[in-house]
């Protein structure tokens, strides 16, 4: 297997994600273009210019046509995938972390960073199918949680929203009132700050990797503990492969921490576990310094790394690998 | 509650009557968050403790007796006279001299009272002054106030002491009948102390017993593994037992921070220093021996820092541990202490010097036991600039005569290696060259059981490489040395013996160029791990002596501890917490077959709990040793059962863990097709469900990128 090294960004990766037929690859970085790849041969296709920051997030719609993008310049842009304009921006007094979809495309949810005197907080803006209604207004905002939200997606059927940040907590909101539905059990739960949370496939379970050196498995619904993956550094990303029971996990120490200490010592791997068995099968090694962001190919025949070098690896699978037996 | 607190404000109330500085930190107590984690009895102790000494609290008054008895005119100057020698060893409180008078006469009675800042000032006076001679009529008679007390309390009449009914203790040993014949070990880690079974058939650990806060620096067993010691601020206590861990004796010594077993585990030497109230001055050093069954202090010595910290390397404060060396085998019969110029041997029957005098030796720097023998081996370094050579001479003791000495010439450093039956000793020492700019090294190698102690000279192939490590195979007759000033060091393997000639050194082997600066022998002997730990990150090299093959190499990143199992069949190595990253330890085989590894935050100590020696007698062992094959046979059958148990527990585990999961995943896929019509009315109607039955098609697609038409002139 060996991967196809991206050299497009100047800065650390910050986040990857798949369209959904699974031909392009959006990469954000903390330079301030994000940029969009074909996922098969990585080819440079082109990038979105217009933020003024790092940009921490993004997503894009079922139909691949519209792109929305998170920064830290305090704005969410939504973009024309195929031509790269900005179509509409959304400012807020903070930066933004996160942003997904609803089911249908018709709603966003939104997490901006606590900044000055302003708390964090869950948005819920309406994405206009013509372009020329989009409004700012949000249709919600949650605001509680301390610290910063790291990630906020949506629950089964857009009815709830599932948020998780620095206080290691899991919580469900109603996406209607904003009220609080859950929480994840503080004995079992993560003991530090949750840096990714992905969703399956078919969203019936959650993936949270957290800065205690663990990733664990829930229960969208009802939010219980499923399993639990432990590893040898803090977790930075989690990614699930929608083709085979096996989830991956990438970290390492801080970046700061890194060109004080021998390569071997942050261990910069991609680690394959087992989903069901929560054992270890394998890694993918290749990344100077801890991995920022990992995706699968909705396809689940390859999968895609950031690092805080600033490379994208595109791994393809070899043949080998999905006749793994443990 | 109330009457706690009731007791508090007596406490201090009494304590500001009596002028005495509490001196407790009770800031400092650490009681874990929320619980007391089954250790109150300690903290109780503590405060217990330091009532008593409220209680009487004049752990700092002297009583000196046999004053002049001086009349009122002279009152002033004898008073003079006495604070001046008393002050010149502390600090006397304020009003902290009282002479009393007779009040009929108006005369001195003839005593008086000193009161210090600290006991230990206290102490120090009484030990200084006592028997000080004023004139000849009077000779001071120095004691502590609260011994009065005790002597006052010694009752007039004898009573024969009772006699406890006796009560069988636990066996302490009862883990060496472990059925699977397992070791243990201690680790701590974070605020946890754990002791583990080592189960490496299963690859995993056993819990033995596991205590929050059970020590309050470090734990150590003792030489035989009877029992771990674990160290607090007001003591040093002994646990052991049958099935768990319980505190059998506690060791009374404030601020102790160091401990020693002797070998034969029937004494516990303790140390403190204390930072005296004089910056000027040395600490004070205070070391207690203990009976470990009794508990008694079977003697105690104290003084400054400067007269314990002669020879040796020194540590931070000045000493180095241990300060008493312990000699005469497994019996305990003699401990030394090196002195100026001196040699201090003392004899345990009644804690004195032995002849009541120490062993005079000229600038003697360093000395050793043999492990096995009251034999002392000790190195004198050069003098008058090389006039006078330097020597080593192995002294018997109690005896004290020199059983054999030999000159050294042009020596910069000399080092002392026993082999653990005492039969060899090598002396590693550094010369100088001729232009005394560098120094290269050879070893005198003994032979302690021979007629005369022959001695030989060993120099390696290339005499200017440097040492690196040196190490004996534990009860066999070779040693392995580092050698080399490349950053890859040789590697040599020599015996004390050779084909035809027995009383010859032998060269076996030379490995070249390997990543190790640490030698690591079994303690059976024949197998050796040669690690690179610190700069080489932690390489290991499994090492078969008597092949001398190479049977692993492995790597334990960044490992800083390697340690054998006392049988020799077992190796673990740590990462401890002077590195941040990846704290924990692995255990491998003897063959360097890793066999699991446990991570752990915080990790600060691995220790194998030690076998006692074997009661087998030698000839015995080498039968079981040939018939190796007779007498595995059982074991090897056991550990086939345990791997087919293991391998269908694992099936079964996994077995569950699958079924669970599609249990969970059809509960799901009910609830998700319930509701997919909704869903596919948020998706404006869109089918949409086959999201999860994904298909790559090839789709080819054809695409005109350019039509240019051409005219071809056709010729003919």
């Amino acid at each position: 297997m060996r991967p196809i090294l991206m050299k497009g960004h100047e800065r650390p990766l910050t986040f990857l994600k798949y369209n959904r037929d699974g031909d392009l690859l959006f990469s954000c970085a903390k330079d301030h273009t994000p940029t969009v790849w074909f996922a098969d041969n990585g080819e440079r296709l082109g990038t979105y210019r217009g933020h003024n920051g790092a940009v921490w997030t993004c997503d894009v719609s079922r139909d691949s046509m519209r792109l929305l993008t998170g920064s830290a310049d305090q704005t969410v842009k939504l973009w024309n995938v195929q031509t790269g304009t900005q179509l509409y921006t959304f400012n807020f007094g903070s930066p933004a972390r996160s942003v997904e979809f609803a089911i249908g495309d018709k709603l966003a949810v939104i997490t901006t960073d606590p900044f000055m005197d302003l708390t964090s907080a869950i948005h819920v803006k309406r994405i206009a199918k013509d372009q020329t209604e989009q409004t700012e207004e949000s249709l919600l905002v949650i605001k509680g949680p301390q610290g910063r939200i790291n990630r906020a997606v949506w629950g089964p059927l857009n009815r709830t929203i599932i948020s998780a940040g620095e206080d290691a907590v899991i919580r469900i909101w109603d996406s209607e009132t904003g009220k609080l539905l859950r929480e994840s059990d503080k004995e079992s739960g993560h003991k530090k700050t949750i840096t990714s949370l992905t969703k399956a496939a078919d969203g019936s379970h959650l993936l949270t990797g957290s800065l205690d050196k663990s990733a664990k498995l829930w229960d969208t619904r009802t939010l219980t503990l499923i399993k639990t993956y432990g590893t040898e550094r803090p977790v930075n990303a989690v990614a699930m492969s929608p083709l085979l029971d096996h989830v991956v996990l990438g970290g390492g120490q801080d970046a700061s921490a890194v060109t004080t200490t021998d390569h071997r010592a942050g261990k910069f791997e991609a680690k394959f576990y087992d989903k069901i068995l929560q054992e270890e099968i394998g890694g993918v090694k290749g990344h100077f310094g801890p991995i920022n962001a990992l995706a699968f190919n909705p396809d689940g025949k390859s999968f895609s790394s950031g690092g805080e070098d600033g490379y994208v690896r595109l791994h393809h699978f070899d043949p080998d690998y999905f006749n793994i037996k443990i | 509650m109330a009457a706690e607190v009731m007791l508090m404000n007596e406490i201090e109330a009494t304590a500001a009557q009596m002028g005495i500085d509490l001196n407790i930190d009770f800031s400092s107590i650490q009681l874990p968050p929320g619980e007391n984690c089954g250790i109150i009895s300690d903290d109780e102790d503590v405060y217990h403790d330091d009532q008593l000494e409220l209680d009487s609290g004049f752990g700092n008054v002297i009583v000196v007796d046999n004053l002049p008895v001086v009349p009122r005119e002279k009152f002033e100057k004898l008073e003079g006279v006495i604070r001046k020698i008393y002050s010149q060893i502390g600090m006397i409180k304020e009003d902290g001299l009282w002479m009393p008078v007779d009040p009929e006469t108006k005369k001195t009675l003839g005593y008086c009272f000193i009161e210090y800042n600290t006991p230990q000032e206290a102490e120090l006076a009484k030990e200084k002054t006592h028997g000080y001679k004023l004139d000849r009529a009077h000779i001071f008679a120095v004691n502590m106030f609260d011994d009065f007390d005790k002597y006052m309390k010694v009752p007039d009449e004898w009573a024969p002491p009772e006699i406890k009914p006796y009560t069988p203790g636990e066996n302490l040993q009862k883990w060496l009948a472990d059925e699977k014949a397992r070791d243990q070990f201690v680790i701590r880690a974070g605020t946890d102390t754990e002791v583990l079974w080592n189960d490496a058939r299963q690859s995993k650990t056993e819990l033995v017993y596991k205590r929050a806060y059970w020590t309050e620096s470090f734990v150590q067993w003792s030489p035989m593994g009877t029992y771990l010691a674990t160290v607090h601020r007001q003591g040093a206590a002994v646990w052991g037992g049958a099935n768990t861990f319980n505190r059998l004796m506690r060791y009374a010594h404030p601020q102790v921070k160091l401990i020693d077993f002797s070998p034969g585990e029937k004494y516990l030497v303790t140390y403190s220093s204390h930072e005296p109230s004089n910056p000027r001055d040395a600490n004070r050093v205070v070391i207690n021996i203990f009976d470990v069954r009794t508990g008694k202090v079977m003697r105690d010595f104290k003084g400054s820092a400067d007269e314990f910290a002669i020879g040796g390397a020194g540590g931070v404060a000045g000493v180095s541990w241990p300060v008493f060396r312990w000699g005469g085998g497994k019996e305990d019969k003699y401990f030394a202490k090196l002195g100026k110029n001196m040699i201090s041997v003392y004899e345990t029957e009644t804690f004195s010097l032995i002849d009541k005098k120490s062993l005079k030796v000229e600038n003697v720097v360093d000395f050793s036991w043999s492990p096995t023998d009251p034999i002392i081996a000790l190195f004198v370094p050069e003098l008058g600039g090389g006039n006078q050579p330097a020597r080593v001479s192995l002294v018997q003791i109690p005896g004290k005569e020199e059983l054999r000495q030999k000159n050294l010439f042009s020596i910069s450093d000399c080092k002392m290696y026993w082999q653990s039956n005492g039969e060899y000793l090598a002396v590693k020492a550094d010369r100088y060259t001729k232009t005394k700019k560098s120094t290269y090294t050879g070893f005198e190698l003994f032979r302690i059981k021979e007629r005369d102690i022959p001695i030989e000279v060993l120099e390696l192939d290339n005499k200017n490489d440097k040492i690196i490590a040196f190490a004996w195979e534990p009860k066999g007759h070779r040693f392995a040395v580092i050698h080399g000033d490349n950053p890859r060091p040789d590697i040599s393997f020599y015996s004390m013996r050779s084909t035809h000639n027995l009383g010859r050194v032998s060269k076996l082997a030379t490995l070249k160029g390997k990543q190790a600066n640490a030698l690591f022998w079994s303690p059976g002997g024949r197998f050796i791990v040669l690690a690179g730990l610190k700069g080489f990150n932690g390489q290991l090299e499994f090492f078969n002596v008597d092949e001398l093959e190479t049977m692993a190499t492995a790597e334990h990143f960044m490992a800083t501890d390697v340690e054998w199992d006392p049988t020799g069949r077992y190796v673990a190595t740590s990462v401890t917490s002077v590195h941040e990253m990846e704290n924990g330890f692995n255990i491998w085989s003897f063959n360097g077959k890793l066999l699991y590894r446990i991570l752990k935050d915080h990790f600060f100590q691995f220790l194998w709990r030690p076998r006692p020696p074997s009661f087998l007698t030698p000839e015995k062992e080498e039968e079981i040793a040939k018939n190796l094959k007779k007498y595995s046979k059982k074991y090897e059958a056991e550990d086939q059962d345990v791997s087919m148990l293991l391998s269908e527990q694992d099936r079964e585990k996994r077995r569950m863990l699958k079924e669970e999961w599609e249990r969970w995943v059809g509960e799901w896929r009910r609830a998700h097709e319930e509701e997919q019509f909704e869903r596919q009315m948020l998706r404006d109607g869109e089918a949409s469900d086959e999201e999860e039955e994904y298909e790559a098609k090839e789709v080819e697609v054809e695409e005109v990128l350019d039509v240019s038409e051409e005219v071809i002139s056709f010729e003919e």
